[in-house]
């Protein structure tokens, strides 16, 4: 009986407009904060100089504009890429940059800024996302090896992959005198992004659209393989299109604005603890609560020591740190 | 049917399973029995081509199984293997409807939504499908697997140890779940089991197992005797009737 009362109760509180309402909230929210990405900066631009100002607009088009749109789809695609290879590894804690996919694709970047200095952005793109395809490859292997009874394995074999494949790279870069250019390219940085500078960041766009229409395979395959297989899939074939997404996905991120940490551990963690794992469901609020805190976070980095800022990656590390400790203890706690 | 034909399956050069020849008939609940390592789990992971053989083929109504596509495959045969560790975050809704996945591939339509509906109410958790899978308890979480292999709505429906880890109330409302199955859904049910009650009970055909291979098969009165089950398990077991039915005590 009260098993009956407490569902009947929750059907009440969540009555179908109720989606509705928290789309609406969330889609709010993502315009407030893109509105005052492109308004705050350097240069101070109203709306009334928008409409006088040459200047302004200059400014507006080559400079702001393209920050907040790359704010958004790399926020967008970097909180989804978390949500996908969380269903894959069927481990909370993990995301490109705790499974070494980000590390390998810097490694990936600096092969070409190595080989091939004067490389198309195409040509570094792919270089980038082959290298991540490798290392979500080689992590997934290394997954087999060991006892994942404990879920803080994964992200702790991948960190300490990544450290491997990082410090390799580091080293290389420093014997070849590029580790400020690496640094530069690896570090989740928006006040680079300039018009021209961002645009291949529609294809991680698309690469994300492309995920989120394979969104039920990748939650049928999150209930594990062999139900996977019961349910008439193909295992290894949807963890391949899962890993190639997110390996173009990441190899796009890193070499456009840096890629940035802990968002995609985040934000999928929040929105599951509210709405649950099924991502044909879950994925659109992923992506506008990963682009709202990317801008968030942005703004609040060029705000704090206006008018100069503190890169994206610093803020969102800090922010991030707190939400994983969050999520651990209260793990713990159930 | 399902029939079974010089099934084997080695891991190495250690025979795991090895069966000459077994007939699952149309039709009822049949029971899987053995002692662990007898190779029950094996033989449901090949009829299900969750698996594949060594050698030997699986005939599914008469059709090869290697040769289905996997979700025709998965429209006339469904499995439900133990430990269902969940690591997502599902409504009870969303797990049970992705039972309709070979059919619609995730865009459900109104004949999904009634089937989802209609499994969910004969395995009793209507009213609870906007709950979360972790807010269950175990054996409605069991349950909600069951009603996910129901939505599925194949002939034939294969169970691992369904009743591994629930309480008595839970595994006896499981067992009458899966025989309600087989009696009112006209499903073919094969169900691994190792309590050898819920056998007596509840099952049509008894399979008995040992070392790989089947050593018994027949009706439950056929094969639940005591002299048939005391070398199977190698221990001192007792069967009698009492009001008609037969009771298996395997305490000495």
């Amino acid at each position: 009986m009260t098993a009956r009362v407490t569902a009947a109760a929750s059907d009440w509180t969540r009555p179908k407009y109720g989606a509705v309402f928290r789309a609406g909230l969330a889609l709010a929210v993502l315009g407030v904060l893109a509105a005052a990405s492109v308004l705050v900066g350097a240069t101070g631009i109203g709306w009334s100089s928008i409409l006088s100002d040459a200047d302004a607009r200059e400014v507006l088009m080559v400079s702001r504009m393209p920050r907040t749109a790359a704010l958004v789809l790399a926020g967008a695609s970097s909180a989804i890429m978390g949500a996908i290879v969380q269903r894959l590894v069927r481990n909370r804690f993990v995301e490109p940059s705790t499974m070494g996919t980000v590390d390998c694709a810097g490694f990936g970047l600096l092969m070409g800024l190595l080989f091939l200095p004067d490389a198309a952005p195409m040509a570094r793109l792919a270089l980038a996302a082959a290298g991540a395809w490798i290392g979500t490859a080689m992590f997934l292997l290394l997954l087999r090896a060991v006892d994942l009874r404990s879920p803080l394995m994964p992200p702790l074999l991948g960190i300490a992959f990544g450290g491997i494949v990082g410090s390799a790279t580091s080293f290389i870069a420093y014997r070849y005198d590029l580790m400020q250019s690496l640094f530069a390219w690896m570090t989740a940085d928006f006040s680079v992004v300039l018009q021209g500078r961002y645009e291949l960041l529609y294809i991680a766009a698309g690469a994300t659209a492309l995920g989120w229409l394979a969104a039920d395979r990748f939650t049928v395959l999150g209930l594990g393989d062999d139900m996977a297989r019961g349910l008439g899939l193909n295992p290894a074939l949807v963890l391949a299109i899962g890993i190639s997404i997110t390996a173009s996905v990441t190899g796009v991120i890193v070499v456009t604005v840096g890629f940035i940490p802990f968002l995609g551990l985040v934000v999928p963690n929040i929105v599951a603890r509210w709405r649950g794992d099924n991502l044909r469901r879950s994925l659109p609020l992923v992506a506008c609560m990963g682009a709202s805190a990317t801008l968030a976070c942005d703004l609040f980095g060029r705000l704090i020591f206006h008018p100069y800022e503190i890169p994206i990656g610093v803020t969102m590390g800090v922010l991030g740190a707190v939400v994983f400790l969050w999520l651990l203890l209260s793990r713990q706690a159930r | 049917m399902i029939r079974v034909q010089d099934l084997s399956k080695h891991y190495g050069a250690k025979p795991v399973l090895d069966i000459d020849a077994l007939d699952l008939p149309k039709g009822g609940v049949a029971a899987i029995i053995g002692p662990n390592g007898a190779g029950k789990s094996t033989l449901l992971s090949l009829i299900s081509r969750l698996d594949t053989p060594s050698a030997g083929s699986v005939l599914l109504d008469g059709d090869d199984i290697r040769s289905l596509k996997s979700d025709a495959l998965a429209r006339r045969l469904a499995v439900l293997r133990q430990d269902n560790a969940l690591t997502a975050r599902l409504t009870v809704r969303d797990l049970v409807a992705f039972g309709r996945y070979p059919y619609s591939r995730g865009r459900l339509t109104a004949t999904d939504q009634a089937k989802v509906d209609e499994a969910l109410g004969l395995v009793g958790l209507d009213g609870f499908e906007d709950r979360f899978l972790d807010e269950l308890s175990g054996g409605q979480r069991q349950r909600a697997f069951i009603a996910l292999v129901l939505a599925q709505d194949t002939d034939y429906a294969l169970f691992d140890e369904p009743l591994n880890s629930l309480d008595i109330n839970h595994a006896v409302a499981v067992m009458r779940l899966l025989r309600r199955a087989a009696d009112e859904l006209g499903k073919t049910v094969v169900v691994v089991l190792h309590d050898l009650n819920f056998a007596a009970r509840h099952a049509d055909h008894v399979i008995a197992m040992q070392a790989g291979r089947v050593v018994h098969t027949g009706t439950v009165p056929e094969v639940i005797r005591a002299e048939l089950l005391k070398p199977l398990y190698g221990m001192d077991i007792n069967v009698s009737t009492i009001d008609g039915r037969l009771i298996v005590d395997v305490f000495g």
